[in-house]
């Protein structure tokens, strides 16, 4: 009944080189490696204080989602329906309005950062 | 005054229908900055969105200008709604009006901070895990957390949607409900707003400010034992002689057992942040927002740019969020949290079936020194322990003040069932009546 962190272990673990423990027993300690992987995977850059701050911290606030291991396994009966609108068009918001707020436009687009 | 609480990011002003008649016919407010404002900045807080100015108001914005109230000023919060104290903003912290040395709460504590000085006689806020009955509780003020789904989020910068609510803050329960009656109902712009009239039990004629007349004859108030656990003693004993008063207007009460309450903080900190990693991807600095100078790639750019906008809690949970929703660990946490959250839901249902609404003190702990949880993230998502639950069941509740310990304010907490905020109305108004 109870979700053991060895079952999750199985799946997915060879995907995307994710370095996570393989021994899944001690999860909740977390390396500065570690948290510099998951800054990559969400796009934030750290300094290196706040990597080593981060990974003390995480273990701490890991740890203590650990409790969630003691919840029983629940029949969700969730109402959930989609909510949909007629496909109609309708007054938005012009290209100049959109287009305010961004740093750098050209010819009505917005310009980003080179790709590679 | 207004300068020592820091409790305005932007001091402007959006004027109220003047031909508009009734309750918020002339009456200030002050809307919390993840509110979006047409032609006013609003930055959530953030250095990201330091320079941002929407071109368009959020639904409550309209509908607050169209009863006749005037938005003075964009509320300082934690940045983009992540914090129990207002201290993570990046426009620097806000005051307690009670003691200024203390934070006022948060996440929509400048919101509250505004209504207890007097500078707005009403303020919006959002509360995702408690954000707008922790500042009301902090300050000594009223604030409701409406049903999900009553009001619309159109033009609430999202941090965690399948939790999140926009509610009133006033000084008084009745004026928080008129507010709560001008911004509550259907919006074609927010699919999740429901229909009163196509909801079962629900009336859609309601009138909250009605409901505010103290008449609690006859109703049955539950007391949950894990609620009061392991709060400060000062709060508790403010508390239980609230629901003393509440006792000798004719309510009746009855202790409670609400297990699934442990583990509510846990599920509610994973869902938000796992919310918070998908909401937060939107800030690229390509569209909208600050852009960092790198000649780097497009994801080099991307990153760096998130390194200067964000703040360290904003980054914290956008990587805890990042790693719970991560292979191998999706099961583990993010699962369970929703478990979990199937859980509460249900102990609250079965509660419902015995008592007519739920009492607990707001917040288990008194208003915090300034600075004192900055460094214990820990501590300060504990302080949520009493809020969260109400946000994972998508039920309404309200912070009244209960009286004060140690000259500082104590708010006490009533939760009712799903679309039922005339009767938690009903209950905080004799809170105050018995004052």
């Amino acid at each position: 009944m109870s979700d053991t962190s060895e079952s999750t272990g199985d799946a997915g673990a060879g995907e995307s080189g994710d370095p996570d423990s393989p021994a899944g027993s001690d999860a909740a300690a977390v390396d500065a490696e570690e948290v510099r992987h998951v800054a990559e995977l969400a796009r934030v850059r750290l300094a290196d204080n706040e990597v080593e701050a981060f990974a003390a911290q995480f273990g701490d606030i890991l740890d203590y989602f650990e409790a969630l291991d003691e919840v029983p396994e629940t029949e969700r009966e969730e109402e959930l329906v989609n909510v949909m609108r007629p496909d109609e068009v309708e007054s938005g918001l012009s290209q100049e309005e959109a287009l305010s707020n961004a740093e750098e436009t050209e010819d009505g687009y917005f310009v980003g950062p080179k790709v590679s | 005054m207004a300068a020592d609480l820091n409790a305005f990011i932007t001091e402007a002003t959006i004027e109220g229908d003047a031909d508009a008649e009734g309750p918020l016919a002339g009456a200030t407010v002050a809307v919390k900055d993840n509110i979006s404002t047409e032609g006013i900045r609003t930055t959530c807080g953030s250095e990201m969105l330091a320079d941002y100015v929407p071109p368009y108001s959020a639904t409550v914005v309209d509908r607050l200008t169209d009863a006749g109230a005037t938005v003075v000023g964009k509320a300082n919060m934690d940045e983009f709604g992540m914090g129990t104290t207002t201290e993570t903003s990046a426009f620097g912290p806000t005051r307690n009006p009670a003691d200024p040395e203390r934070v006022p709460g948060g996440s929509s504590g400048g919101s509250a901070a505004a209504v207890a000085a007097g500078e707005a006689d009403l303020a919006l806020g959002s509360d995702t895990g408690g954000s707008v009955r922790c500042p009301a509780a902090f300050c000594g003020v009223v604030g409701i957390k409406p049903t999900y789904g009553l009001v619309s989020r159109y033009g609430l910068v999202a941090y965690a949607n399948s939790l999140e609510q926009i509610g009133p803050i006033a000084g008084t329960v009745e004026e928080a409900a008129a507010a709560l009656d001008v911004i509550a109902g259907p919006d074609p712009n927010d699919g999740t707003t429901r229909d009163l009239a196509e909801v079962d039990g629900a009336d859609p004629d309601a009138s909250y400010a009605a409901a505010a007349d103290g008449d609690v004859d006859g109703l049955t108030v539950g007391i949950p034992t894990e609620l009061f656990e392991g709060a400060d003693e000062r709060v508790v004993e403010t508390v239980e002689a609230a629901i003393a008063g509440l006792e000798s207007r004719g309510a009746e009460t009855a202790e409670i057992s609400l297990p699934s309450v442990e583990h509510a903080v846990q599920a509610y900190y994973v869902i938000a942040m796992a919310e918070a990693s998908s909401n937060l991807a939107r800030f690229d600095g390509v569209r909208y927002g600050t852009r960092s100078e790198s000649d780097g790639n497009w994801n080099e750019s991307f990153a760096e740019t998130r390194e200067e906008g964000f703040g360290a809690e904003v980054k914290r949970r956008i990587l805890l969020g990042t790693y719970a929703l991560s292979a191998g660990y999706h099961d583990k946490y993010y699962e369970k949290a929703q478990d979990a959250r199937a859980w509460v839901r249900q102990d609250f249902e079965e509660a419902f079936a015995d008592v007519d609404v739920i009492a607990s003190p707001t917040m288990p702990v008194l208003p915090f020194e300034l600075g004192e949880s900055l460094d214990d993230p820990l501590r300060m998502y504990l302080a949520d322990a009493n809020t969260t639950p109400v946000n994972l069941a998508n039920l309404p509740a309200i912070s009244v003040p209960a009286g004060e310990a140690d000259g500082l304010p104590v708010g006490l907490q009533i939760v009712g069932p799903k679309f039922d905020e005339e009767t938690v109305i009903r209950a905080a108004s004799a809170v105050e009546a018995a004052d």
